[in-house]
């Protein structure tokens, strides 16, 4: 090999070539995946929404959700309403799940409108679950969930994901130990809205008290902690207009 | 004669060990600290950088001759970001639920310095095959730290191995809890897996004193 690999210009059609070659490679492996993966997002969507409500294949210890196979038939079957709220105002709308909330956020700041807010209205075993997306801020990135009421707005059932989240701490939010604490906590006082914050020290380790708003804190992952307990606050409230019509 | 020769074999063998990534040549020490209060998490991590650097090695192999010396660096930062980014798009395709698991770890690959290293190091004059096995041999040497680590802290910081509970349940107090035990909290922090690389670190070098350098 006696290519002078020092020159200059060699140096510059290098770059240019290897941006262009792999450039190439990425826009083409990103837009042949694409399909696939928003495919696989929305059925997961779907399988966060059947979970917070209870319908999921859990064993012991781990989450498993209802498989990718069936997911569809049982979104259909149990979902039995999916509504867009604007203030008290509900339109019917079967593809409310589809709302990506941080997008609809943004439009709605920027257009001075106020919000769509879905809400997922499921039946199962005869009762009824009104399902609400939440979205926030954990340390590092994004956190989002699931929030399933009854009809007397007691929490059924959450799920928790997050974009970002410490592995081992702050992960550990979307852990069945710690998802499962928040059955049957109340978030409402009276008639008032308090929500549910994640809180150290509450001497309630094992979560007997299900009326103080406050569920046993994840250890090593105040930041994750504190986000999850203001999303919980603030996207629950913004549902409180309308649900407090449905409770009267 | 093996499948390895006795040159090959060693390029598996000493980052095990004697020249190991973390413990010897220090490298890789930040995702050490940061992914290693869980095991299953550190295993994750290990598989995915056996694969980028494998991988990487190989393809900076095989164009060592071609790249120009004065924006190397670039051109390996390139192929190790174009790997994972691959790797992130193909395990969101195709097996979404794996990748959710790995979630922050893909990304987290590209900051690896052992990737790097090898790249700079070894790939830049050695042939493909040859960095292929060098790739294996410092990723599997970089996942042994990280699995010990990881098994000290996740048994003393939350008393479970891959999330099972081995100790006893901590709430309900069954297990050594009865007997007065408690979790570590600190052990999940990372300080301690900075201490923990310490003891690994000191035990090693105490077996092996032709590791102490001398001054």
């Amino acid at each position: 090999m006696a290519k002078n690999t020092e020159n200059n210009v060699y140096t510059v059609l290098f770059a240019t070539g290897m941006v262009l070659v792999v450039g190439t490679l990425l826009a083409f492996v990103a837009a042949s995946l694409k399909g696939k993966i928003t495919e696989n997002k929305r059925i997961e969507k779907q399988q966060n929404i059947l979970y917070a409500m209870g319908v999921n294949e859990n064993d012991d210890a781990g989450v498993t959700f209802v498989s990718k196979d069936i997911v569809d038939s049982e979104f259909s079957k149990y979902i039995i309403k999916q509504l867009v709220i604007t203030g008290t105002e509900a339109v019917e709308d079967s593809n409310a799940y589809l709302i990506d909330l941080k997008k609809e956020e943004a439009e709605s700041k920027a257009q001075k409108r106020e919000r769509k807010l879905p809400l997922f209205i499921g039946e199962k075993d005869g009762k009824d679950y009104y399902i609400i997306p939440v979205r926030g801020k954990g340390l590092w990135d994004a956190i989002w969930g699931y929030v399933a009421l009854d009809s007397e707005l007691v929490v059924q059932g959450v799920f928790f994901d997050h974009a970002g989240e410490t592995p081992g701490l702050g992960a550990n939010i979307k852990e069945r130990f710690f998802m499962d604490d928040f059955k049957g906590e109340h978030i409402l006082d009276g008639d008032k809205f308090v929500g549910i914050t994640a809180a150290k020290g509450n001497s309630d380790p094992k979560n007997l008290d299900k009326t103080d708003f406050e569920v046993d804190a994840i250890a090593g992952a105040t930041i994750t902690g504190n986000g999850l307990s203001a999303m919980l606050k603030k996207d629950l409230k913004m549902y409180m207009p309308y649900l407090q019509t449905l409770k009267k | 004669m093996g499948l390895l020769s006795k040159k090959d074999a060693k390029l598996i063998k000493d980052p095990l060990a004697d020249n190991n990534p973390i413990t010897i040549q220090v490298l890789g020490i930040c995702s050490a600290l940061a992914i290693t209060a869980e095991l299953k998490a550190s295993i994750v991590m290990a598989i995915s950088v056996m694969f980028v650097l494998s991988l990487g090695n190989v393809v900076i192999s095989l164009i060592r001759n071609i790249i120009p010396s004065k924006i190397r660096i670039i051109v390996q930062l390139v192929i190790a970001a174009t790997l994972v980014i691959i790797v992130d798009q193909v395990l969101k395709a195709f097996a979404y639920e794996l990748s959710k698991q790995l979630s922050v770890f893909v990304g987290l690959i590209i900051t690896n310095c052992i990737i790097m290293g090898r790249f700079e190091a070894f790939a830049l004059g050695n042939g493909p095959w040859r960095s292929f096995l060098d790739g294996i041999g410092n990723s599997a040497g970089y996942g042994l730290i990280l699995v010990i680590v990881a098994f000290f802290r996740e048994l003393l910081g939350s008393g479970t191995l891959l999330g099972f509970k081995v100790l006893g349940d901590s709430v309900e107090k069954t297990g050594v809890y009865a007997l007065g035990y408690e979790n570590n909290g600190f052990m999940l922090l990372a300080p301690m897996a900075l201490i923990t690389v310490g003891i690994i670190i000191w035990v090693q070098r105490s077996r092996n004193t032709d590791l102490i350098e001398d001054h």
